[in-house]
């Protein structure tokens, strides 16, 4: 019975095996903890990097965009609150019910429809979706009394860009759109929701003044995304605001005196530069880009050929016509070739190389000197003029007047306009003819700027200062140092061949024949001195020249010449300068200057300085 | 019987028809408080897994293992030849639910595995395991040292581990199917068949290797394609290896504290709370508590193979070794599993992991172990 296990085979055997076994049981787990010391230990690490990954989502905070303010304050682009409803769609037993009973409450169009259904096929079903957007008081009681049968839907707050001003500043304020995917790979924090970006004026320009930078919510998710607690909170900035030298008011009141035409009109305060107004019509709706603009009204922006999507203001050009004539004369004083007192004889037509060219006067002004070729606006004088000075002496003084050449204004496709000169064409393989230098001569031909040029000139004449115009005050309160009145340099032009050309803009409105009686001010002490233009936009044939029967006012709108008119007041101590185009506007005297005049005389009387 | 032998009955307690009590008492209650110790940890790590409620997966957990221990306590005072007389109807009980299964299953993760009786899931694959412990200890120690030596007498069982290996295969579930047959490998070892017959069988394995991977189906082979490359598909197939790694790795050497494991709370690990259970375990104890955790499995399976060895008679020996062997089995391919050195199978960790099936089936292999023990000093020729 009580064999010894030495004696039984099968027990000896048993024992021995059962040992191996053990041995290899041992071995087995061994190796399984060496393993496991490696995954935990030794690349402990790595896969720890990896499970905060896992776990840990990172979301930044959309940042409030800073507003823009005029120069008194008054806020031309606002943040608004809007209220908006949305639906989780897990916390309602019925989705599709649930929309019903919404819609019966608040009325959801087709195109609310569409996009709800999209983001239902594609979103988790915790992560909220947008059924209505911008609800009002009305809509949001009714939502909020009939909370028990809107399962899983909640009100929620969120930002649009506000434009109180509306159409009236959009083209210098700008206007706000999403972002596209050019934009997101430019900056990531564009791919942030809610966010807009500048696509047009300030709102542009400024847009990463305005944006301001983004906080961030680090949160703690599971593994299909689901937020389970906030671990970190950091709080972004505000975007600055942004102070425009824009008078809001006087703004407005050049858009009332404009009235239907399509033009545009810019206000200089002549010593620093400020703009104080800039208009072009007609305008748009900004408020329209932030939702996204339909593709029929885009349509009817693009084939209108009153632009008004374009600021005319910097961005469309014009020949500056007669209003080119003070800087021709400049170029001629300084020249020293022609001085105040040389006349020239205009008998309404000069022949140069073979080519008449006429006055507008056809009867012609007799001998003229500077004075009276400005009042006049002879053009004989300054066919003769430019064809004894040369192109170049007349490019390189309009340039210094700031013509044709880039000003710094703080808004996006802004053009720069075109001083030829004989180089410039030939660069564009044309050979320069003489011709072109005549017409030249009077702010014809080749020659373009924009409205804003043609302020900043004025101003320069006024000043003799190298102003250049500036749209913005102050950021976030730091001022912009060029709002100092002795910021910018003098122009070193000599101060009589200055007052020669303001005495025979004096002239153009204020003594008997000049061209611009309509533009005089009737203010007690206070005179304006100015220039009128009439550009082409069209060769007038020597056939119909001559058949007699010439009247501009008869031609389709989009031939007629544009009327322009340039002005600053008040004469003896210059503080505003006025730049008026009114497209396709016939004589500058007769649509322009007025204009311009009763732009001035509001200038005059918002002004806060004691004249 | 004659007096020397009542003699020695009445000094050492060993009489063949034992009083309850003493019974009672033979049971090895240091076993039984580390299966109570392994069982705990399970019950933690449960509460966790469900986040912090104790009725999602702990308490009944908790209450399948008191009826668990309950069946052991009663399977180990069962008389042994009602064991072995049960041998045989258990394993065709066995054969017949492997075939039941295959017939009307349901379908868990693209394997036939459940078989719902009287309402109750059963995993016969489980079972099975136990089944054929039971039938191959009866067998072998039916037959002496010189017939093992005769591989005639070998067939029979051969055939009864073939039989199960095959239907499981069909099931199919590759990793059970595997241990089924080291089981039954382990057994025919250890009730020792002769080594040049052992050496012999071994010489073709490569060729039945090769043959069997060819004849895989394609979701087991997919299984080895992203086991051995698993960043091919880090949210396919491999999602559940590489999650695995990341959660022990982020462990590291003290955890991140229990119920704060980021990824299983956050639900990034997969089967948490059964098959990786393990994974959740070093995620919130770090290497120290997984260690330990691993030192007392080592203790149940070493514990399980010296009774075996302290046996006197070959049943009681070899039912203890093929438990064993089944619980050693069990861990080997669940810790491998989620340390990523095996391809994916759906094995659980004993007592730890969450389901029925399993915990009952295991509590029944630890009465039979018991069992042996109790009755260690039994002569085989008493039943």
């Amino acid at each position: 019975m009580f064999t010894h296990p030495q004696k039984d085979p099968t027990r000896r055997v048993f024992t021995r095996r059962a040992l191996f076994f053990m041995a290899l049981q041992v071995a087995a787990l061994g190796a399984l903890g060496r393993q496991l010391y490696r995954l935990q230990i030794d690349d402990g690490k790595h896969y720890a990097r990896l499970a905060a990954n896992n776990y840990i989502r990172k979301r930044l905070l959309t940042p409030t965009r800073g507003l823009i303010v005029d120069r008194y304050g008054f806020v031309l682009a606002d943040n608004k609150e809007n209220w908006h409803a949305l639906l989780i769609p897990e916390e309602t037993t019925d989705v599709t019910a649930t929309i019903e009973r919404f819609s019966s409450r608040v009325p959801l169009d087709e195109r609310d429809l569409n996009r709800i259904n999209r983001e239902m096929r594609y979103k988790r079903r915790f992560i909220p979706i947008m059924l209505r957007d911008c609800l009002t008081w009305d809509e949001m009681a009714r939502i909020e009394l009939n909370t028990p049968y809107l399962p899983g839907v909640l009100i929620d707050v969120g930002t649009h860009r506000l434009y109180p001003e509306g159409a009236s500043l959009s083209h210098i304020v700008g206007y706000v759109a999403p972002p596209n995917g050019k934009d997101i790979a430019r900056s990531p924090l564009l791919a942030l929701p809610g966010i807009r970006v500048g696509r047009s004026g300030i709102e542009q320009s400024q847009d990463e003044q305005l944006r301001g930078t983004s906080g961030s919510v680090e949160m703690e998710v599971n593994a299909v995304g689901r937020i389970i607690s906030e671990l970190n909170h950091v709080e972004g900035t505000r975007g600055k605001k942004v102070c425009l030298t824009i008078d809001r008011d006087l703004q407005q009141k050049v858009i009332n005196h404009i009235g239907q035409q399509t033009t545009s009109a810019v206000v200089l305060d002549c010593r620093n530069g400020e703009v104080l107004a800039m208009v072009s019509t007609p305008s748009f709706d900004p408020s329209l880009f932030d939702s996204g603009v339909s593709h029929e009204q885009w349509i009817a922006w693009m084939n209108d050929q009153h632009t008004p999507l374009v600021n005319k203001a910097v961005s469309g050009v014009y020949p500056p016509g007669s209003t080119f004539k003070p800087a021709v004369a400049m170029a001629a004083l300084e020249s020293r070739i022609f001085s105040t007192t040389d006349r020239v004889f205009c008998s309404g037509h000069i022949d140069i190389g073979g080519t008449r060219f006429h006055c507008w006067s056809r009867t012609g002004h007799g001998s003229v000197d500077l004075h009276l070729a400005l009042k006049y606006s002879c053009d004989v004088y300054f066919y003769e003029v430019a064809r004894r000075i040369g192109m170049n002496r007349i490019a390189q003084t309009a340039r210094r007047f700031g013509l044709g050449v880039p000003l710094g204004i703080e808004l996006p496709h802004t053009r720069i306009g075109l001083i030829p000169t004989p180089a410039w064409l030939r660069a564009h393989h044309r050979h320069w003819n003489l011709g072109d230098t005549i017409v030249s001569g009077i702010g014809q031909g080749f020659v373009q700027v924009t409205p804003l040029q043609l302020a900043t000139y004025t101003a320069r004449i006024a000043t003799g200062r190298a102003i250049e115009p500036r749209l913005i005050r102050s950021i976030n309160a730091v001022q912009t140092p060029s709002i100092q009145n002795d910021y910018w340099d003098t122009l070193n032009m000599p101060q009589p061949f200055l007052k020669a050309l303001r005495e025979g803009m004096y002239a153009v409105v204020n003594e008997p024949h000049g061209t611009a009686p309509k533009a005089r001010l009737n203010l007690p002490n206070i005179t304006l001195a100015g220039k009128t233009g009439s550009a082409q936009v069209r060769r007038v044939s020597r056939a119909l020249r001559e058949s007699g029967h010439f009247n501009s006012a008869n031609l389709p709108w989009e031939y007629r010449p544009h009327a322009l008119f340039i002005c600053f007041a008040p004469y003896n101590d210059p503080l505003y300068a006025v730049s008026v185009v009114v497209e396709h506007g016939n004589a500058g005297a007769e649509s322009a200057a007025p204009l311009a005049r009763n732009i001035m005389y509001d200038t005059i009387l918002r002004s806060p300085i004691k004249i | 019987m004659n007096n020397s032998f009542k003699f020695y009955k009445r000094l050492f307690l060993t009489k063949p028809k034992s009083h309850f009590f003493t019974k009672l008492w033979r049971i090895n209650w240091l076993y039984v408080i580390l299966i109570f110790l392994l069982a705990g940890t399970g019950y933690i790590t449960l509460y966790s897994a469900a986040g912090g409620i104790s009725s999602r997966f702990a308490t009944p957990q908790a209450i399948r293992f008191t009826v668990g221990i309950v069946i052991m306590i009663t399977v180990a005072l069962l008389p042994q030849r009602v064991i072995t007389a049960a041998a045989a109807p258990l394993y065709i009980l066995s054969i017949i639910l492997l075939v039941a299964v295959l017939v009307k299953g349901h379908v868990g993760k693209g394997a036939e595995r459940w078989l719902i009786v009287g309402g109750i899931q059963v995993q016969p694959s489980e079972f099975a395991k136990i089944a054929l412990v039971l039938a191959l200890s009866t067998w072998f120690s039916r037959i002496n040292y010189k017939q093992i030596g005769n591989p005639l007498w070998l067939i029979p069982p051969a055939i009864m581990v073939l039989l199960p290996v095959l239907l499981v295969l069909k099931e199919p579930n590759l990793g059970t199917a595997v241990i089924i047959g080291g089981i039954g490998a382990s057994l025919f070892f250890a009730a020792g068949m002769r080594l040049w017959l052992i050496a012999l069988l071994l010489l073709p394995t490569p060729l039945l290797v090769q043959f069997a991977y060819t004849h895989l189906h394609d979701y087991q082979r997919a299984r080895i394609e992203t086991f051995l490359h698993p960043k091919n598909d880090p949210l396919g197939a491999g999602y559940n290896i590489m999650q695995s790694k990341i959660a022990l790795g982020s462990g590291g050497m003290w955890g991140q504290g229990y119920m704060n494991g980021s990824q299983a709370q956050l639900n990034f690990l997969p089967e948490k709370q059964t098959d990786f259970i393990f994974t959740m375990i070093a995620e919130e104890w770090g290497f120290v508590g997984a260690i330990t955790i691993m030192g007392l499995l080592l203790l149940i399976i070493l514990g399980g193979m010296l009774m075996a060895i302290f046996c006197r008679n070959q049943f009681s020996r070899l039912l203890a070794l093929g438990i064993s062997m089944n619980f050693f089995f069990y861990c080997l391919v669940n810790l491998s599993m989620i340390m990523g050195m095996i391809p994916v199978g759906g094995v659980p960790l004993p007592l730890v992991s969450y389901g029925g099936s399993s915990l009952l089936t295991v509590m029944l292999g630890f009465g039979l172990l018991m069992s042996a023990w109790v009755h260690r000093h039994t002569d085989s020729k008493f039943y």
